[in-house]
């Protein structure tokens, strides 16, 4: 089964590909998408991939990413590529890059921080430290924190 | 000329750069008390948990600028206990100073104030995070009594894993050239890995247990606290492994190197080093005067020329 043949089975919406193995449960839960979802989802895990080994792939139909969502997946798959899909065609193909802010994306990891004061009400901010390996540092209390190991909120 | 002073933040050391660094020393050693610097300039101390003596050293600082001191201590009733975000309160406060020093228990804390103020706010200390002025006076020390920053021996001993000044004045020597880092400590209390990769590749560093002072520019000594020791006994092992004696400073150190602690010292100071001419922790803690003199002087007025 080649790739293009799996990417275009859907009609329209999206198709992320190259999710390191695993992550695809990750993924969905960004993508909002629980047992009661209406829309069609194709999700295949630990499909064979020259790049990363094993990966995985979801194809969420009648889904566009909006910017927050795509920057959550930047984060947990940094070599993903995004495909949208229009009446079975490839209509924008999209790699995602390291994301140099994050508002309200990353949960701190520092339970001193001033963003995890439940009086203050706060959205976390993160940028980028460094990319390959992504590192991420808190705005505020300077924590950084490996992309892999950040927590999703 | 535009400022690159004028209205900023002093936050964390990791917005200075080798410039910045060199220019708040300049200016702090050629700073002196002036009744007319800062007249009619208003500056709010906000100290949501105490530390005198820091709180002491910026009041200092402003009054003997000519300026005035508002403001809290911890002690206080602050806006805290009724409930009010930190948010809120520098809202209100920018509007009543030309400046805010801030000390909160919270890491991050002061960033926020900054983000909110429209005045300069300088970090006083945020939780375990940062304190930069700190680092900046010991920085102004190594720089009085050696002569330079570059191409120096320093080492740093005790309790490597918390002690935020040590963290510090590491990243703040990154800035430097041809820096060399003795890493003294315990296992317990190494220097902590994710803050070790950031110093990688800008500074050479070596770890260790064992307490040599051969070869060290400077000693820059912390207290080893026994809360950090999940038993008591682990403690009590490693406790008298790093305390400085005047036998060992007087067989290892030369006569110009320098002792640096950023105080209040318990006893991982032998007190009969003190007389000895390495001893600079008690003058390193004169120099928050002028060092804080000259962020304030900055970040108030600009520049001198
Ligand atoms: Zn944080």
């Amino acid at each position: 089964m080649s790739e293009d043949l799996k990417v275009s089975k859907i009609k329209r919406g999206t198709v992320i590909d190259h999710i390191p193995a695993g992550m695809a449960p990750t993924v969905l839960r960004i993508l909002g998408i629980s047992d009661g979802a209406s829309n069609v989802v194709v999700v295949a895990m630990n499909v064979k991939s020259s790049k990363l080994g094993q990966k995985d792939i979801v194809k969420v139909e009648n889904q566009i990413l909006d910017e927050q969502k795509f920057q959550k997946i930047s984060i947990i798959a940094p070599q993903a590529i995004i495909n949208i899909i229009d009446n079975y065609q490839v209509v924008e193909k999209r790699g995602v890059s390291c994301p140099h802010e994050l508002e309200g994306i990353l949960k701190c990891p520092n339970r001193n921080c001033i963003t995890a004061d439940r009086l203050e009400k706060m959205l976390t901010y993160f940028v980028c430290e460094k990319e390959e390996p992504l590192i991420l540092r808190c705005h505020y209390c300077e924590t950084s924190v490996a992309a892999d190991r950040a927590e999703i909120l | 000329m535009q400022s690159r002073w004028l209205g900023r933040d002093i936050i964390s050391i990791r917005d200075l750069s080798r410039d910045d660094i060199e220019s708040v020393l300049l200016e702090a050693k050629e700073i002196r008390p002036n009744p007319d610097a800062l007249r009619g300039k208003v500056v709010a101390s906000l100290f949501f948990e105490p530390s005198t003596r820091t709180q002491l050293s910026f009041g200092s600082a402003v009054e003997r600028l000519g300026g005035q001191v508002i403001g809290f201590s911890s002690g206080d009733v602050s806006s805290k206990a009724k409930g009010e975000t930190l948010s809120d309160t520098i809202g209100v406060v920018k509007g009543y100073a030309d400046a805010i020093v801030i000390r909160h228990p919270k890491e991050g804390s002061a960033r926020l104030a900054a983000d909110v103020a429209d005045v300069p706010v300088i970090n006083a200390g945020d939780g375990a995070n940062q304190h930069p002025t700190q680092t900046l006076l010991d920085l102004y020390s190594i720089e009085k009594y050696i002569g330079r920053l570059d191409g120096l021996s320093i080492g740093m001993v005790g309790d490597l894993r918390y002690g935020r000044t040590v963290h510090s004045l590491a990243t703040a020597l990154t800035r430097f050239k041809k820096i060399k880092l003795r890493l003294i400590s315990p296992p317990i209390l190494k220097f902590p890995a994710s803050h070790l990769d950031e110093l990688r590749g800008l500074v050479e560093f070596h770890e260790q247990e064992e307490l040599d002072l051969r070869g060290l520019d400077v000693v820059y000594v912390t207290r080893i606290q026994k809360e950090r020791f999940p038993d008591i006994e682990e403690y009590e092992k490693v406790k008298g492994a790093y305390v400085l004696r005047a036998k060992s400073v007087e067989e290892q150190l030369s006569a110009k190197s320098i002792i640096l602690h950023p105080l209040p010292r318990v006893d991982e100071i032998h007190t009969e080093v003190d007389s000895l001419p390495q001893a600079k922790y008690f003058e390193q803690a004169e120099g928050g005067i002028p060092v804080r003199m000259a962020i304030l002087k900055l970040l108030l007025l600009g520049e001198s020329k």
